[in-house]
Formats: structure tokens, C-alpha cells, sequence
């Protein structure tokens, strides 16, 4: 009894008892919901330009944080290191393309998928040889965002909203926008959409592969390097930062795996939620659920409607 | 070869199938009688790949009826279809690439094989005795349709032709009462579409299986059919034999055209 | 797989349908027997202790190839992809440990079988998404259940007797007066029980799998459209593959902890595991048993024999040699993808065609 009071009662009202306490939830859930949108975004990009599952995007995460880091700590100026992190990732896709995509041009999705498996294991290998294991934090002081939090007193208490989080949600905004413009409105973008359909009818009317492949490989690199910059920030840079990557295969499947906005809806929709089930139901079933709550809304929608809510419907023609 | 009594094996009735707004198949009621060979034809997109599928059980008819042996049959799952005897072919073919020839047509013995889990990991005794006999059986059929010299090879190498005949087989390995075949001569050449057209009227008349076959090319529904069932935009334009659907007008205007 | 030796016939079909039809692979399979039951036990291997080579070596690569094979028959076979292998090893652990506990008289090599059985259970739930989905997302779904079992394994403290630590401890277990596990347990016994489960297995397997019920996986897996017009009910059959692959998984992870390890914590079993296994089938050959067993040694012998090397020769870092060895598992991985994505079994198949007519190309 006591437990069906704790799940159908007790929750809402808290809810209601303690309203600052929930729109703080609300709020923290949302910024998180930004960045897991972002990492999604990664994902999509490389999955509607190529068909793959990029398995690696995670990790290029850390390693565009400890690259970012490492350059400052060179003695490199910030937004300087910014700049040859970009670089360094403009190197990596092409190597990327070169030698891994170019030579599986024309397998199977899941070999493809395997591939970037792969791929992530010689980045983390050569990252952690070369960055070490220990944490560190980030820079982003240095690179001119804000820190400490504003109040805001409302319900009787108060609400707190870390500077930090308001730029990664404008910053993440912004670069979303910028993306949605860069595919619908650029030539690039074009071809990326064309690929994406189809390889082959891209190839026969002239769109260089190759090209785009590394195109989209250096943007996820950025989408890296935005989502590592601002989840570095919250927490320190580690190889655990990667299980945050993972966090966005359950955005991927409620926002659908072709989608952007599917990823902002799919994350904002984890983001959110998991938070409100932590503080709100978390006490009743032992902390930690925020580590598998979100596969178990993908579960539900893998269920009913696997394609999430934007992605394109998949059809078995007989 | 009609069945002189003309006992009707199959009877679809005021099928309608629609996909979201599209229209498949609006109001086709035809019959199958017990033995005999009947050819469904049409321009491309009448639907007829579409009455396949419901016969198969794989599109669920938002109306209509579906009789097989004298009995309403109740919407079923392909599985289901299979048990009842009904096997198929399809335009697309639809082998097992991972397998050889004769592992895809060991595949259709599946339904007659049910020694358990047990015996089946021993594989002794029960098991054993069941895989050789189906074994035998589907070297019959191979024999039958005279591809022993590829049955090792993996059918993603076959060319086109044989990949039908393979499965052909495959379904023949199933020991159907109705067998459904999807344009079985499509791709193949005159010498290709002789052969086929053999076998399929030996499978007719030494096994007494009943055909139900899609086709284009006139001359080999002309040859081969007992009836005909000709559909338009998914509906019924014409039923009857070879010679009346030739001479129908309707049916002229809108598939046939006239001979030049 | 398609290997077919020319001069060799058989005039019966049950010599066909034998295991081993081919009389090279025979004298093969008598070769790796010597090796694995008499000579390694014996001289151990060159330039490695005895005590290394047993314990960190044999006895983890047997287990292994268990593994592998029970995540190739779901993967290989029946085309189910599944990133949940390492939480199932774990399944196959705590309930292991559970039985062991609730019923200290009862045979330690039973419980090792019935922690088998309990796996096939929940293996068999957690393979229910198969049913409506394929592909990514059926891999997303496992992903879930590996998430969600790494967090059971530690919210769930019934499972690990309340222990304080959070790990579990192997109890000393005999059977006719031989040690079989704890720390009294010679590496010698535990290796031979390893091995004679594995043999056992993929005797079994191997037959399972060329009888109905593996065909109906292949159906499954090459084409499951058509193979519901045979007439394989596509439930049965998915279920029986998470079922029987998650027996082999589970029998893996208490042999792991229980002849192995000799302890378990929740870190053995991370997402990072399964995706070793992953590597081990896909680089030995999907859908092929001798490749699960080229895809465990070289996954897990090469950079262990490496990293032993390098440390005692070359008296080189440990953490460096463990980042050359995951970035050579990479690289590895990635050129049989490239070059032979049908794995080391199928670059094992042309190289003894090839060996055969040596010198000739034809």
C-alpha cells in the first residue's frame, strides 16, 4: 500500500508542496536535455549523411575535451585552442574518410556500425595513452563563460540557474539552429540530405562522397567539442564521459535516428524526465535510476513505435 | 487439368485492402478449384502481388472472405497459412543466401520435422533418423528439378534462373495443396521459361498440386492455365478460361491489346 | 562453412550430415585435443610460467570461447544482435553464487548447469523486444538490459548475501576429494573442468545447430519473411535462440567467477566486456563455431601473451601496454572488417584450400 502511495501520490505532492523545488528539477532537466540533444545531434548528422551509426561520437566527446585542455595547458590561448582542436579533428575525419569509409563503401550497415565500434576503441586506447587517465577540468572559464548562478526567488523559495547552464543552453540553441540552416539552405547541406538517401544516385550526379564524408565527420567533431566544452564543465573531464554518449541511443530512438529536431524533442524529453523520476520516484526504488530510465522509455518506444516521433517510417515490402 | 467434379479448394470473397488511402484490392471475389492451374493477371500495380500476400496471410483484408477446403479461414498469422499447406514464391526471390541449395530446401521440410529440443542436441536416434529421411525427400525434388549439380553451392552465386528453380523446390520441399508462385518465368529466357513451364505442369499433374500463378507473359498463361482471373487498379475485370479472357473486350482494352 | 574437399564421398546421408564430414578436419580436431588436454598441461607454453599460463591464459580463453559461442549462436546464427553478453556473464554469476549458497551440499558442477538454466530464463525475457524489433534498435533494447543489470547487480543486495563489500566470494567446493574452487583449487583441475564444459558444449552446439532448430535461426536471420511462409513461427524461434545462447552465456559467467577469478565484482561485467565479446565473434566469423574459437584465443591470448612480454622482456608500463593492446584490438578489428568481414574462420577455410595446392594458385 505504502508503495502504491509512494508512486501515484507521494510524487505530485511534492510536486505541488514544494513548487521551486520542481521547476529547479525542470530546469536542471532541461539542461541537460540540451546536451544530451546535442550529443544526439552528432549521431544524426553522421547517420543521415552516411547511413552509419557512429559509434565513436561518445569518445571524440572526451577527446575533444582533453585535446581542448591540453592545448591550453601548452600554453596555447584559449579560444586559440579551440580553434586547433577544430583543426585537429578537420585531420581526423579526413583521415577517417580515407582510410576506414572509403574502404566500406558499399557494406552493410552493421559492418559499417562495427567499424565505428572499432574506431572508438583506438581512440580511447591512443587518448588515454596520450592524455593519461586522470581527470582534469575544463577550461571554460578561460574561455570567457560565465560562472556562478543567479537566483531567482519564486514559490515562496528559490530558484537556482547556473550561468554556466543558461550559455550551454544558448550556445546549444544556436549551434542547432545554425545546423538545421547549414543542411536545409547550403549546397553542402544538400548533398548531405542527397547522400543520405541514397549513396549511389548522389554519386551518378556528381556530389563528391568523400568530400561529404569528411564534411560531416569534422561537424560532428564540433558537435564534440561544444557538448565536451559544456558537459566537461558540469563535471570533471574523464573517460566516464562517455557514458553520457550513451545516454543518447534513447534520444536517438524517441526522436528517431534521421531527425534533428527529433534529437532537441528526444532530448529534452530524457533530460526532463530523468530528472524528475530521480528526485521524485528515485527515493522509493534506491538511487541511480537516472543511469537506466531513459533505456526503458526507449524500451517503450522501441515497442510501439520504433521510429520515435520524427523519425522515418520503416517499411518491409514484400 | 480441371478437376471434373470441380470442387473448389480455394474462394476469396469481397476483398478489400487498403493502405492507409490507397486502394489495393476493392471487392475481388474469384475461386481455386482442386487441382488445376490458375493464372492471375494484370498491368503492374492490379494488385496481384497484393491477393498473394492476403492469401498468405501477410496483409489482413479490412473486408472480406477468405474459404479454403470448405472451411472460413480466420485472419492468420504466414506461419499459420503455411500449416494449412499453402506454400509460395516470390517476384523478388526470397532464398536463404547464408545456405546452400540443398540446406534451403532442407529449410522447407521445417514444418514436417519435430523431434525436440532434447534429441536435437544429442542428435541421436529420433533426430537423427528424421534429418535423413528429409534428407532423401529433398533430393527427390532436386533430382526432380534436375539441379543436383549446384547442390552445394550457395545460392547467392546462382544465376537468376536457377535461384527460381532452387526455390521452387523449396516450396515443393513443403508438400503444399495450393501453391502460390509470383511470377515464376520473370527475368528468365525462352529456353529458361521452358523449362519452368515443364516443371510446372509436371508439379501440377504428378503431384496433383493445385497452382495459382502470377504471370506477363501471355503465351505461357495461354499454355499452362486451366483459368484466368484478371485484375484492374485492384479490381476483378474478368474470370474465365484462356480463350474467353482473350476474346473478352475489356479485358483487350485495358491489359491485352490487340494482336499486330 | 562452404568448404567441400573434392575426392571425398559419402554414399550415406548420415555420413554427411556427421560433424566432421571432411577427413582433414578430423586429424585437425585430433591435433588441437593433444595440444589442449595433454601437451599444454604438461610443458605449459614457451616462455611463460606454468602458473601464467594456466591461470591467466587457458583457463580465461576456454571460458571465453564459451562465451563466444553462446553470443555467436544469437548473433552468428540467428542474426539477433545483443550488447547485453557481459550483465548475462553476470546473471550466470549471482545465480550461481545464489544456488551455491541455498544449497552448499549440491555439486558444484550442477550449479554451474542450473546457473546456466537461470540465465536461459532471463535471457529468454530480455529477448522478447526480438519479437517486434531487428537491427539498431534491437541492440538499443539490449543495451537497456545490460544498463539495467549492472544496476541490479548492486541495488540488489539479496544477490551478493548482503555482503558489505558488494562483491561476491567462491566458496570452497570438492567432489570426490578434488578442490575444485576457492583458494585451495589447483589451476590444473579448474582448467580441465573448463575444458571438458567446453567441449561438451560445443559437441552440442554443434549439433543443435544442424539439425531443425538451427536451421530455423538462419531462416531467421537470412530472411525472416520467408521464413515465416515455411512456416517457423518467428517467437519460437528468436526465443529459442536468446534461450539457448544465454545457457552458454551464463555457464561462462560461473565458470568465469567460479573457476577463475575466484571472485566477482560488478566492473567484470560492464558494457565494455560485452563489447569484447562482440569483437571475439565478429573477428573469428559470425555463424561459425571453429571462428568462435580463433575469435576468443586471439582476442584474449595476443595482447595478454603481449602485455606479459612486454612487461618482463621489454620491461615496458603496464597502462601503456594495455592502450597498445585496445588500440591494436581496434585496428584489428577494423582490417578483418575491411579485408574479410567473414572473419579469421573464412581466412582459415581459403588458407587451407590454398595450402593444399601449394605451389599451384588453381
Amino acid at each position: 500500500m505504502d508503495f502504491l502511495t509512494g508512486i501515484f501520490v507521494t510524487p505530485f505532492a511534492e510536486m505541488i508542496d514544494m513548487p521551486d523545488l520542481f521547476f529547479q528539477a525542470l530546469w536542471d532537466g532541461f539542461v541537460s536535455g540540451t546536451l544530451y540533444g546535442l550529443i544526439a545531434l552528432g549521431f544524426v548528422l553522421i547517420f543521415k549523411a552516411s547511413g552509419v551509426f557512429n559509434f565513436a561520437q561518445p569518445i571524440l566527446v572526451v577527446l575533444a575535451a582533453l585535446a581542448l585542455i591540453s592545448f591550453y595547458k601548452m600554453g596555447i590561448p584559449a579560444w586559440i585552442s579551440v580553434i586547433c582542436v577544430l583543426i585537429m579533428f578537420y585531420g581526423l575525419a579526413w583521415l577517417i574518410e580515407r582510410l576506414i569509409l572509403r574502404k566500406l563503401v558499399n557494406t552493410d550497415g552493421n559492418i559499417l556500425f562495427m567499424s565505428t565500434v572499432a574506431l572508438s576503441f583506438i581512440i580511447i586506447g591512443a587518448a588515454q595513452w596520450i592524455f593519461g587517465g586522470r581527470p582534469s577540468s575544463m577550461i571554460h572559464k578561460e574561455l570567457g563563460f560565465p560562472t556562478g548562478s543567479l537566483e531567482w526567488p519564486m514559490f515562496g523559495g528559490g530558484v537556482y540557474f547556473e550561468l554556466l547552464d543558461i550559455s550551454a543552453a544558448v550556445v546549444a540553441v544556436l549551434l542547432i539552429i545554425a545546423l538545421g540552416l547549414f543542411f536545409s539552405r547550403t549546397k553542402i547541406g544538400r548533398g548531405l540530405r542527397a547522400v543520405a538517401d541514397d549513396p549511389q544516385a548522389a554519386l551518378s550526379v556528381g556530389i563528391s562522397l568523400n568530400q561529404i564524408w569528411v564534411i560531416v565527420w569534422f561537424v560532428a567533431g564540433v558537435v564534440a567539442l561544444v557538448t565536451g566544452i559544456f558537459w566537461g564543465a558540469r563535471s570533471d573531464v574523464s573517460f566516464a564521459l562517455q557514458i553520457i554518449g550513451f545516454k543518447a541511443l534513447p534520444v536517438l530512438i524517441i526522436g528517431g535516428f534521421t531527425s534533428v529536431p527529433g534529437a532537441i524533442v528526444g532530448g529534452l524529453m530524457i533530460g526532463l524526465g530523468e530528472k524528475i523520476f530521480e528526485i521524485y520516484w528515485g527515493p522509493l526504488l534506491g538511487s541511480g535510476v537516472e543511469g537506466w530510465f531513459a533505456y526503458f522509455i526507449a524500451l517503450g518506444f522501441l515497442l510501439f513505435k520504433p521510429q520515435g516521433l520524427f523519425g522515418d517510417k520503416i517499411i518491409e515490402r514484400v | 487439368m480441371v478437376n471434373e467434379t470441380k470442387k473448389v479448394m480455394m474462394e476469396v470473397k469481397n476483398i478489400n485492402l487498403r493502405f492507409g488511402g490507397v486502394i489495393a484490392i476493392k471487392g475481388v471475389s474469384f475461386d481455386i478449384q482442386e487441382g488445376e492451374i490458375r493464372a492471375i493477371i494484370g498491368p503492374n500495380g492490379a494488385g496481384k502481388s497484393s491477393m498473394l500476400n492476403v492469401i498468405n496471410g501477410f496483409y489482413h483484408p479490412q473486408e472480406g472472405e477468405i474459404w479454403f477446403n470448405g472451411e472460413k479461414r480466420p485472419s492468420m498469422e504466414p506461419y499459420e497459412v503455411a500449416k494449412t499447406g499453402i506454400a509460395r514464391t516470390f517476384q523478388n526471390i526470397a532464398l536463404f543466401k547464408g545456405m546452400t541449395t540443398i540446406e534451403n530446401v532442407m529449410t522447407g521440410r521445417q514444418l514436417q520435422m519435430n523431434k525436440n529440443f532434447f534429441w536435437q542436441m544429442l542428435r541421436y536416434g529420433p533426430a537423427i533418423e528424421e534429418e535423413v529421411k528429409h534428407r532423401k525427400r529433398c533430393e527427390e525434388i532436386i533430382d526432380f528439378l534436375e539441379i543436383n549439380n549446384i547442390r552445394k553451392t550457395p545460392v547467392g552465386s546462382l544465376p537468376y534462373g536457377l535461384q527460381k528453380r532452387v526455390e521452387l523446390a523449396r516450396a515443393l520441399a513443403m508438400e503444399p495443396e495450393l501453391l502460390l508462385l509470383d511470377e515464376p518465368m520473370a527475368g528468365m529466357n525462352v529456353e529458361e521459361k521452358q523449362d519452368m513451364s515443364r516443371f510446372i505442369v509436371d508439379v501440377n499433374e504428378e503431384f496433383g498440386t493445385t497452382i495459382a500463378l502470377i504471370e506477363h507473359d501471355m503465351g505461357v498463361v495461354m499454355d499452362l492455365a486451366d483459368r484466368v482471373v484478371v485484375l484492374n487498379y485492384g479490381e476483378l475485370l474478368a474470370d474465365g478460361t484462356p480463350k474467353q479472357i482473350q476474346a473478352d473486350q475489356a479485358v483487350i482494352d485495358a491489359y491485352l491489346g490487340v494482336p499486330h | 562453412m562452404y568448404f567441400r574437399e573434392t575426392g571425398q564421398f559419402k554414399s550415406k546421408y548420415k555420413e554427411e550430415l556427421a560433424a566432421f564430414p571432411i577427413f582433414e578436419d578430423k586429424i585437425g580436431i585430433a591435433i588441437a585435443a593433444i595440444i589442449a588436454f595433454i601437451l599444454i598441461p604438461i610443458f605449459g607454453l614457451p616462455g611463460l610460467s606454468y602458473e601464467f599460463t594456466l591461470s591467466a591464459v587457458m583457463i580465461p580463453v576456454v571460458i571465453f570461447t564459451i562465451t563466444t559461442l553462446g553470443l555467436n549462436i544469437l548473433l552468428g546464427f540467428a542474426g539477433q544482435i545483443s550488447l547485453g553478453t557481459a550483465a548475462f556473464m553476470g546473471v550466470g554469476a549471482y545465480s550461481c553464487y545464489k544456488i551455491m549458497t541455498i544449497f552448499p551440499d549440491l555439486n558444484a558442477l550442477i550449479c554451474v548447469v542450473l546457473s546456466g538454466v537461470v540465465t536461459a530464463f532471463v535471457g529468454t525475457i530480455f529477448g522478447l523486444p526480438s519479437l517486434r524489433i531487428k537491427g539498431f534498435y534491437l541492440m538499443v533494447a539490449t543495451l537497456a538490459a545490460q544498463f539495467f543489470l549492472e544496476w541490479a547487480f548492486i541495488r540488489i543486495p539479496w544477490l551478493y548475501n548482503y555482503n558489505i563489500s558488494g562483491a561476491i566470494e567462491v566458496p570452497y567446493k570438492e567432489m570426490f576429494g578434488i578442490v575444485l574452487t576457492g583458494a585451495k583449487s589447483e589451476p590444473l583441475t579448474r582448467y580441465f573442468i573448463c575444458l571438458v564444459f567446453l567441449v561438451v558444449l560445443t559437441w552440442l552446439a554443434s549439433n543443435v545447430i544442424r539439425g531443425r532448430i538451427g536451421r530455423s535461426w538462419m531462416m531467421i536471420r537470412d530472411m525472416d519473411i520467408a521464413a515465416e511462409l515455411i512456416g517457423v513461427r518467428p517467437l519460437t524461434a528468436k526465443l529459442s535462440a536468446f534461450a539457448f545462447s544465454s545457457f552458454y552465456i551464463g555457464i561462462s559467467g560461473a565458470l568465469m567467477v567460479f573457476f577463475w577469478l575466484g571472485a566477482a565484482e560488478v566492473e567484470s561485467f560492464d558494457i565494455n566486456h560485452s563489447f569484447t565479446y562482440l569483437f571475439m565473434v565478429i573477428i573469428g566469423g559470425l555463424g561459425s563455431i571453429t571462428g568462435s574459437y580463433f575469435g576468443a584465443i586471439l582476442v584474449w591470448v595476443i595482447p595478454v601473451i603481449l602485455k606479459e612480454y612486454g612487461k618482463s622482456v621489454f620491461g615496458i608500463d603496464a597502462f601503456i601496454m594495455e592502450n597498445f593492446t585496445t588500440i591494436l584490438l581496434g585496428v584489428v578489428m577494423l582490417t578483418i572488417l575491411i579485408v574479410e568481414p567473414h572473419g579469421l574462420a573464412r581466412i582459415w577455410q581459403i588458407a587451407k584450400q590454398k595450402l593444399r595446392l601449394w605451389p599451384f594458385p588453381y
